[in-house]
């Protein structure tokens, strides 16, 4: 087990390196950014971004500087107190180009939290429906349920969210007005937006789930289970869940991926002042510090998911052993 | 006694004869005979097939078809709702006949964006046949009082073919990425799945928007030094992003078939690496990519309309159900509710997907060797 | 009173093809502590007896009609409640590949103990001790460490002890085994066979082994049933069955099964032709079409499971029940 930590976490080490390189090669090479000496600035913002960002150091120099984990000024900022660390891996995401009065970790922590609770309610919404209406599926497989279900659920994959948030927002904030249409903060404003969200991948975990508990159930040791008498209820849940949920546990990962990526659209249709919408202004505002900040971040949370699914998959199947990875 | 004495197998002429034809009447069904039967006999699939097939080509004809322009806008008749009056005799009403055909052509083209000579022809052609009859506004006009009809007609023609370029582009580098690894075998596959890993954490739609930003400030050198426009990038872009999945499911396929029993069986045989390569890892594998192709092609579809919902899609004047759609989901307000411009393009584009998806299940339960001969 | 009492047992599935019918009209019957062999080769419908006696075949494809008295009562009458509290308590099933039928995901000792505390209403502690207790029973050491580990982690001859020992913890009357040593190696099959008669010594256990090992059986059964195309074709005493097979296709077998002293110059026998489409069988006698003996009532009419005249022994050969009873009279009289 640790030694499988580790090897997650030297792997983590190189793509986090190839991260960083590539944006901090991005920030100083295209046209619009911090850096780019062609564009015509006022000579006390271009003294300042000199300061801020070093520029007369050497270049190896500025990276180290820029990733951290040690802050390399000598002294700080507007003779502010000299700090120890510094850059990416201390967490400091640098200055944000376009808001030049925050750090990209102030507007991150402000965005954050709401972005989090969106995704976490997203997510519950997607396991709740997606794992029970498939479940449901499998075990009246064929009948009209399962086959209403189904539909339901390739219907959920044939549309983009925002059209589906449009549908719902006609339904239940103009037709019947039963939830708000923006804003955050209640747990009613969370609800549709977490729908909307949450419904993509419902529908993929609906279809994962029933074909795992398909698979599950027709396996011999369930009729040996039946053979020694268990109940349905018990044979299903004792002896076909586990094994049919697994493909939903490995699938967990990249749901948590698409919903980062969802979040930009929903939180832009919700007027929600989430992570997502401030990246999207951030690539049209060029500013790069908070972009990248923004990806680092949830490269980070992707991948901290994926090695958490990894783990719990091995609880839940005592056979897979974690020295070897396929 | 020697192996080859032929009374101790009792085997004449007539019994190797009488055998040998009670063989051949035993037919057997190949992969593709028997992935085409149950491909027939699962109803939805089937007709998810004819109706993309029916789709596309209908896509495909777009200019021959009497539709309006999809691009002229009339700010008089902004959000009306759909009319089932027959239309009106005002196709390409400001053309100057008499003109030379170059004019004509660049004329024409006010009404649309850049056409293929193709398009140019079907047009004429459809000029021959319906004159300068067009459509009313059967599915009722948008927020610019474009015709909607039109729009999503010519917008599938973009999706389509976004997708497909797209898809396609995945493929080819998925397929040659993961087929290379999988036979290569050893500390190389070991690197380039690595690398795939890697790049499988970094969310790449934050890449792609960042990249599609950057495309723009880049696009003078990008179109003169490279020839590359817009359209050709976004084919490429996308197809960077999906090639991953292609890549691990097409390497995993040939490292099973490598080291599968009847590989070597055949190998033993005395079957060259070449022979073994066509005949059975290549029919193999391309079962597979054909799923994920029909699997991928709707993934890139909503990937295209959550680009334009972010202003980075096709630009105007070309259409694509993506940008259709975003224009339906802002013209949504509490007062008015103008359900065609919602629904219908939802429709379009929700019933493609659904048959493609439909589609894709049923290509994968049809090829699925497990399932060979069963039912 | 017979222990288990099968009347007219059948079993057909519904497919595209036509009606299977896996299982043809069998009845048979089993006394206390005996253990009956059911022989024959795939498709012959002996495991989906098995299935049938406890009612597990499943219902939208299968059909089951026929009786099945046990122990007193018409368990094929129960309802599937009723049904629930027979399985795994007086009549226990125990399978033909341990590393599939035993859950990978769940520890030994859950699999085990659940029996006990569904049927006999254990404490789940009581039930582990129990399961300790019965796992030592079938010759595993350690069987507390036994508990705590999962399939995977056993050889296949400890996880088909495993299986026996799990089926008869609540001290089930009648045991089901279907192939139990088809998957293992020859030389824990040995063990296995030797592992279930000592078993029955013990605990009084009818068995019904089905298999299609003619070896594994003749070591083991008190009786022989072979069946053929879903019906039986012939039922008696292992010994006199093997020594004296009445029926041809019982012949056939016997004689195909190749033997060390046999003459390397001969071809070796086996039956000609192959076993019929269960979904269109023959009329008249299944085994007509590869019969050497055939006549031509034989094709026409199915012929009956009768009592060929020798105690104990029937079969469904009218041919030998009258031509060969004088014979076997004789035979069995000078072994």
């Amino acid at each position: 087990m640790i030694r499988f930590l580790f090897r997650r976490l030297m792997w983590f080490v190189v793509t986090m390196t190839v991260v960083m390189s590539v944006s901090f090669f991005l920030m100083k090479n295209v046209k619009g950014g911090p850096f780019d000496t062609e564009r015509a600035l006022e000579p006390a913002i271009e003294a300042n971004i000199q300061a801020r960002y070093h520029l007369d150091w050497p270049l190896w120099k500025q990276f180290l500087h820029y990733t951290g984990p040690f802050n390399l000024d000598e002294r700080g900022l507007a003779g502010t107190q000299e700090k120890v660390l510094g850059g990416v891996l201390s967490g400091d995401f640098g200055p944000s180009f376009r808001y030049r009065d925050f750090t990209v970790n102030d507007i991150i922590g402000q965005a954050l939290p709401i972005s989090a609770l969106l995704g976490v309610v997203s997510m519950m919404w997607a396991l709740a429906l997606g794992v029970s209406t498939g479940i449901a599926s499998a075990l009246r497989r064929g009948s009209g349920v399962d086959l209403a279900l189904r539909l339901a659920a390739t219907g959920g994959i044939a549309l983009p969210n925002f059209v589906i948030a449009g549908f719902l927002i006609i339904i239940f904030v103009f037709m019947i007005p039963l939830l708000p249409v923006a804003g955050w903060g209640s747990i009613k404003e969370m609800l549709l937006p977490g729908f909307c969200l949450g419904l993509v991948y419902a529908a993929y975990l609906a279809r994962l789930t029933r074909t795992g508990m398909l698979e599950a159930l027709s396996q011999d040791h369930i009729r040996t289970a039946q053979a020694k008498g268990l109940s349905p209820r018990t044979v299903v849940l004792r002896h076909a869940l586990k094994g049919g949920l697994l493909p939903v546990v490995s699938y967990l990962g990249p749901a948590t991926a698409g919903i980062l990526t969802g979040s930009l659209v929903i939180e832009r249709i919700f007027f929600i002042p989430g992570l997502g919408s401030h990246f999207v202004n951030s690539a049209s505002n060029r500013d790069y510090t908070l972009a990248m900040g923004v990806t680092i971040l949830y490269t980070v949370l992707v991948y901290s998911m994926n090695t958490v699914v990894d783990l719990a998959y091995t609880l839940l199947d005592p056979r897979i052993d974690l020295a070897e990875e396929a | 006694m020697s192996a080859a004495d032929p009374k101790r197998f009792d085997l004449d002429d007539a019994t190797a004869e009488r055998l040998l034809r009670e063989a051949q009447e035993h037919k057997g069904i190949s992969l593709w005979q028997d992935a085409g039967r149950r491909l027939r006999r699962n109803r939805p699939s089937w007709y998810a097939m004819v109706f993309l097939i029916g789709f596309g080509l209908l896509s495909f004809l777009a200019p021959l078809l009497p539709l309006r322009s999809p691009v002229r806008s009339n700010l008089d008749i902004t959000l009306h709702a759909p009319t089932l009056d027959g239309g009106d005799g005002n196709y390409l009403a400001a053309l100057d006949p008499e003109a030379d055909s170059a004019l004509v052509a660049r004329q024409i083209e006010k009404d649309y964006w850049e056409l293929s000579s193709l398009d140019h022809g079907l047009i004429s052609l459809r000029r021959m046949i319906f004159g300068s009859w067009q459509t009313g506004h059967w599915l009722g006009t948008d927020h610019l009082g474009r015709d909607l009809l039109s729009r999503i007609v010519w917008g599938s023609r973009t999706s389509i073919l976004v997708s497909l370029a797209a898809a396609l582009c995945s493929l080819v580098i998925g397929v040659f990425y993961g087929a290379f690894s999988g036979l290569v075998g050893g500390r190389i596959d070991n690197l380039m799945m690595r690398t795939v890993d890697i790049l499988y954490s970094i969310p790449f739609i934050f890449v792609v928007i960042f990249l599609i930003t950057l495309i723009g400030d880049y696009r003078q050198v990008l179109e003169e030094e490279w020839g590359l426009d817009r359209e050709k990038v976004f084919y490429l872009v996308i197809g960077a992003v999906f090639w991953l999945t292609m890549a691990r499911v097409v390497r995993g396929q040939v490292l099973s078939l490598k080291h599968a029993e009847f590989v070597q069986a055949a190998r033993v045989m005395g079957a060259s690496t070449f022979h073994i390569l066509c005949k059975h890892i290549v029919p193999n594998v391309l079962s597979i990519v054909i799923v994920y192709l029909t699997l991928t092609i709707p993934a890139v579809m909503l990937f295209e309309a959550f680009l334009s919902f972010l202003g980075l899609g096709v630009e105007p004047p070309r259409v694509s159900w993506g940008l259709i759609a975003v224009d339906g989901t802002s013209a949504i307000n509490p007062l008015r509710i103008h359900w065609w411009v919602v629904i219908f393009p939802a429709l379009a584009m929700g019933c493609t997907l659904l048959a493609l998806n439909v589609l894709g299940d049923g290509l994968r339960d049809a090829l699925d060797p497990k399932m060979r001969g069963k039912d | 009173m017979p222990l288990l009492s099968v009347k007219n047992l059948a079993v057909r599935f519904e497919t595209h093809h036509g009606t299977v019918r896996a299982v043809d009209g069998i009845s048979f019957d089993m006394e206390e502590g005996e253990t009956l062999g059911l022989v024959g080769e795939s498709g012959s419908g002996k495991s989906v007896t098995n299935l049938a006696l406890l009612g597990l075949i499943p219902s939208p494809p299968g059909v089951m009609s026929g009786q099945v008295h046990f122990d007193g009562q018409e368990i094929s009458a129960l309802s599937e409640p009723e049904l629930r509290t027979v399985r795994g308590n007086r009549i226990a099933m125990i399978f033909q590949d341990p590393m599939t039928s035993l859950n990978p995901l769940l520890t030994v000792g859950r699999q085990m103990t659940e029996v006990l505390e569904l049927h006999k209403g254990k404490s789940h502690s009581e039930a582990m001790r129990l399961a300790a207790v019965g796992l030592g029973e079938v010759g595993l050491s350690e069987p507390e460490s036994r508990l705590a580990q999962y399939p995977h982690e056993l050889s296949g001859g400890m996880r088909q002890r495993v299986m026996i020992a799990m089926g008869l913890l609540c001290e089930p009357r009648l045991l089901l085994a279907d192939e139990p040593t088809t998957a293992l190696d020859v030389t824990i099959q040995a063990q296995i066979l030797e592992l279930m008669a000592e078993v029955q010594r013990r605990h009084g256990t009818a068995i019904i082994l089905v298999t299609h090992d003619l070896g594994v059986v003749a070591g083991t059964a008190d009786r022989v049933a072979v069946m053929y195309a879903g019906r039986i074709v012939e039922e008696g005493p292992t010994h006199q069955l093997f020594k004296n097979p009445h029926h041809p296709y019982t012949q056939g077998l016997l004689s195909s099964v190749p033997r060390l002293d046999s003459d390397t110059s001969q071809k070796m026998s086996s039956i000609p032709g192959t076993p019929p489409d269960l979904a269109e069988m023959p009329p008249g006698c299944a085994f007509a079409p590869r019969c050497p003996n055939v006549q031509v009532e034989c094709k026409s009419e199915r012929p009956e499971l009768l009592p060929s005249g020798v105690p104990g022994r029937s079969n469904a050969c009218p041919l030998f029940a009258s031509a060969g009873s004088a014979e076997a009279d004789s035979a069995e009289a000078h072994p």
